[in-house]
This record gives structure tokens, sequence and C-alpha cells, in this order.
């Protein structure tokens, strides 16, 4: 079976973020940008479905300017087989993301798409969701283990509280949680083989989407410092504390 | 414009979440309809009636949303809520789930995990893990609203007198079955509404050091928490893990012990009222943000802290 797998090029998770002086955003110039982690567990995991002998194809999309083809060669080194790269320059929110999505469903015809349960950039964790509604597929979300089972999946999702799994009919949308796979490091030969693998180029307009922006950011500012308190010499102090000045306990 | 609420609760009770959607909601301004959606949900929908400022109760009891599915749940939201200016829900694991099913059926973006309400079309969220502080304006005619609960204090759970009214609508998109689920059990309060959280970290060494915050937790009824780094190393389950990616938490009183305070944790519990770290390094970034910190060893620490809470 096919399936598809969907990555987003963000800041690299180890970089400190920083507002803009303006509030316009976070400054981004000269900035190391990476995969998404939550993507890169979803590719692991389509890899690993190959490995299995249940996935026979894995096509990767990414959406963003051309620079996301750094991460779209990223994903086939990692083991996926070909790439799609619908390129615009234009910020391309969640809900447009999720037709921009649906359209290369409708061409791959996946049995499977795979993504991460959000990015680490907007935290919107929206993506996956509104492309299984648009597409009338159902939805394993924030999926901590994934059995792919004749024409069904089972997808054990990490849920407030615990585990709770889910039986979904064949196609269908699973979105990653951390603990679903390590994903591996792409090996120098892989890294060079994918440069000869085929990564198709598209755009909004030949996908027939708007991609029109619905929210509008007004300003990003840094969160409110919060400022450190005092030391305390030992636990009579702390207990004192806690009972006469912040009378929390 | 009036607004939709939806219920967070587990078919027997209401959860305290909801209460601080509805304080959401109201922030927003207009008659606010609480949806009870679930199976055999009758006491739920009672304890939603009583909630304070709420006009009307609303109802879907069938099994079909006795497991909360997405692909249902966003079919009924979606239909139920189409005559709303506003759908709002807790950014909990079933909002995040449904919600962004229905912003889609409905055509229109969703703002998730708001901490505040400016406007009835502004709201603010945190983004870069809590990094950087947005504020969005939506353009939609339906503004898809999930609400970190943690960031509201909630309305008076009681007061109200809404009227109830049982909808006969059944969605069963008949995309998904429920399995099973593995909920741990606890007697101790949830971790995401307890009014003091104490937590432990890589420091703690292994899971059975962890009943020596669990005793702690039971003198000051407390919940028990983890940094991302011990749920990693295996000393407790995923689900108590507290940060960004974990469980968001604003008690009154949270405790972290043995944890260094990896930016990924601060954003799940910076919001705290009073925080208090225990480290035996003294330049951990845990004390950055701690109202009160103690440098020692947490194993000669932790004893001394019960029995001085048992003396009280």
């Amino acid at each position: 079976m096919k399936v598809l797998v969907a990555v987003k090029r963000v800041i690299d998770y180890n970089v400190k973020v920083r507002v803009k002086p303006d509030n316009t955003g976070v400054d981004l110039a000269n900035v190391k940008m990476a995969m998404n982690p939550f993507c890169e567990i979803a590719v692991e995991e389509a890899v690993r479905l190959k490995e299995k002998g249940v996935a026979s194809e894995i096509v990767v999309v990414s959406i963003g300017p051309k620079a996301c083809q750094e991460q779209i060669r990223t994903a086939l080194a990692l083991g996926a087989d070909r790439g799609i790269h619908v390129e615009t320059s234009e910020e391309v929110q969640s809900l447009e993301a999720a037709k921009l999505l649906k359209a290369v469903v409708e061409k791959e015809e996946p049995k499977l798409v795979i993504l991460g349960k959000q990015s680490i950039d907007s935290d919107n964790n929206q993506t996956g969701q509104m492309l299984a509604a648009l597409t009338g597929m159902g939805q394993g979300t924030f999926a901590s283990e994934v059995v792919v089972d004749g024409d069904k999946v089972n997808v054990t999702r990490e849920v407030d509280g615990g585990l709770m799994t889910v039986s979904l009919s064949l196609p269908a949308v699973v979105t990653t949680d951390l603990r679903l796979n390590e994903p591996r490091y792409a090996s120098l030969p892989n890294i060079m083989k994918a440069k000869k693998k085929q990564l198709d180029v598209m755009s909004p307009e030949d996908l027939g989407v708007d991609i029109a922006a619905r929210l509008s950011t007004l300003k990003v500012e840094a969160p409110a410092a919060r400022k450190g308190g005092v030391k305390v010499a030992d636990v009579a102090e702390l207990v004192d504390k806690l009972k006469n000045e912040a009378k929390v306990i | 414009m009036s607004i939709l609420v939806i219920a967070e609760h587990d078919n027997s009770e209401l959860k305290q979440a909801t209460l601080s959607v509805v304080a959401a909601a109201k922030a927003v301004g207009g008659d606010i309809d609480v949806l009870v959606a679930g199976e055999n949900v009758s006491g739920v929908a009672e304890a939603a009636a009583k909630i304070e400022g709420v006009n009307k109760v609303l109802v879907a009891d069938n099994a079909v949303y006795g497991h909360f599915l997405g692909e249902n749940l966003g079919e009924l939201v979606a239909e139920v809520g189409k005559g709303y200016g506003h759908i709002f829900a807790a950014a909990g694991t079933v909002g995040k789930d449904f919600m962004p099913r229905v912003a889609a059926l409905l055509d229109v973006a969703q703002v998730s995990d708001i901490m505040r309400v400016e406007s009835e079309d502004t709201f603010v969220r945190p983004i870069y893990a809590g990094n950087a502080i947005a504020t969005v304006k939506s353009s939609d005619a339906i503004k898809v609203i999930t609400v970190r609960p943690t960031a509201f204090d909630p309305v008076a759970a009681e007061g109200g007198s809404a009227s109830v009214e049982t909808l006969d609508v059944v969605k069963d998109a008949g995309l998904s079955t429920f399995v099973n689920e593995e909920l741990a059990k606890s007697d101790r309060p949830d971790l995401a509404s307890a009014g003091i959280v104490i937590s432990g970290g890589r420091g703690m060494q292994n899971g059975e050091n962890f009943k020596m915050l669990e005793q702690i937790a039971d003198l000051l009824g407390a919940a028990v928490g983890a940094s991302r780094a011990a749920v990693d190393a295996g000393f407790v389950p995923n689900d108590m893990q507290v940060g960004q990616t974990g469980k968001i938490v604003a008690p009154q009183l949270y405790i972290a012990v043995g944890i260094s305070g990896a930016i990924q944790h601060l954003a799940g519990m910076s919001d705290s009222k009073v925080i208090v770290a225990i480290n035996k390094d003294e330049e951990a970034p845990i004390f950055q943000v701690a109202d009160y910190g103690l440098v020692g060893d947490l194993f000669q620490v932790i004893p001394e802290l019960e029995s001085s809470l048992k003396a009280l």
C-alpha cells in the first residue's frame, strides 16, 4: 500500500527563539532550520511500515518555499521513495495546508497518510484532523502505536489520563506523538542516493487551492518574564515561607 | 451572536475544564449554550445546567458519542454549531482531536489553545512552545476556538439554572471504532486541575523513588507530575508529563524536585502561582523561575519536608 507523509520545515528545536523587536514575529533570519520533530517520527513510521512489508511506496510532501526541498531530501534519505513540493512563498495556515494535502491525496490515493501531531512553530495541532475531515477519512491522532491489519489500522493514542486504541478503516490519517518511535539518522550513502530520487514541484494554483489566510497575526511578543525569587537555607525555612508568606499550604 | 461551549466530561462527571472554557466564552460576551455529547450523560447535563451564566444545555446522548470519537463529534458539533458565532472547547486531547474537524467541515480556521480573549474576534495564544505569544484575529464568520483551561479562572459550578434540551442528532461517521483504553487510576487530584502539583525529574533516579513524592502529595492533597526526562527514562508513565508536549498546569503551588528546568518543561508550568525548586545543582535553570529555591540533595530534603509537613 502507498503511504503519504507530510513534513514541515521549521526552526530547529535546539535554537533559542527570539521575538523580533518590532513584534511582527519570530526572528528566522540566519537561524538553523530543520524538519519538524513530529514529522521526523512520521517519516520513520512510514519507513518501518515499508521495512515490515506493509507499505510498498512512501511519498513525502512538503508545502512552503523552495528551501523545503532540503527537508524533502532528508525524508528521501531516510527511506521515502518520491517527493512532492507544493511551492509557495506565502504563509500557509492549517486549513489551507489541509486543502493542499487533500488535493495531493486525491492525486496519489494513499491508503495511509501520516503527519506530525503539531509543528513546533505554530503549535496548532490541526492539519491532520482537518485533512481527515476534508477527505472523509478516520483519524488516529497522537499515535503511540500503529498496527495495520488488512483493510484496518489500529492506532493507540496518547490521551489525557492514559492510552486509547481505535480501529480505523483505510484509508486513514495518523498523527504522531513523541513515543511512537525513535527516528534514525540518514547514512551518507542514502543522502547521496536521495539526491537522485524523483521530486515533483507544483504550485497551489496547479492544485486549484486558494491559500489566502483567514487568521492575521496582529503582534508577537516575548512571554512575560518570571522573576526568580529567593533561595531558602533549609526545609524549615521553606515550609515557613510557604505557610506564612506565600500562604499556599 | 451566541456561543456554543462543548462540555468536557467522562460521561459521569463534568470536568472542571468546562468551567474555565465557559469563563473564556464569557469574556467574549453573549448567550452561552453548553453541548453535552456522550453516552448516559444525564448527570453531566444536570451539572452543566447549574454552571453560572449558562443559558441552555443541549444534550446529545448516544452510544456513538460514548468514547468521544473525533469523527462523530466533529460531524455533530459542525451541525449543531452552524448557527453560533463561536464554538469553544477545552484544549485537552478530546478537544484537540475533534475541533479541527469541526473547523474544516465549516470551512473556517481554528484558533488553538487560547490564553486570553482580547475581543470577539481577537485572541492571544502561545506559539513556539510558549517562547512567543501571538495575538491573532480571525476573519471567519464562525470562530472555532480551543481554550487552555489553566489560563482562565473557572466560573462557579453552582448558581445557574439553564434549560436542558435533548437533541435528536445521531452522527455516526462509520470511520472509526473504539477498541479499548488503559486509563491510569489514581485517588489523587487530576494533574491538569490540581491546586498543588509536585513533580520529579531525572534527579529522582528511578520510578521507585517517586513514592517519596507521592507521600508528600498525599499530605498536601497534591497531584504528582514528572518532567519529560523522567518519562523518557521510563521512571513514570507518559500521562504524568508536565511540559509543552505533555500537560500544561498552573496550580497555586508547583514543587519541582530534581528537575533542571528545560524550556520544554517551563512552558508547561511557568504560569503556576508559586514555584518551589529543589535541586542539588545551584546553576539549574529552574531556579530562575522559582519563587523559593532550595539547593540540596533531594534524598535528604524530601524526607525532611515530609516530616515537617506532618508536624504542621
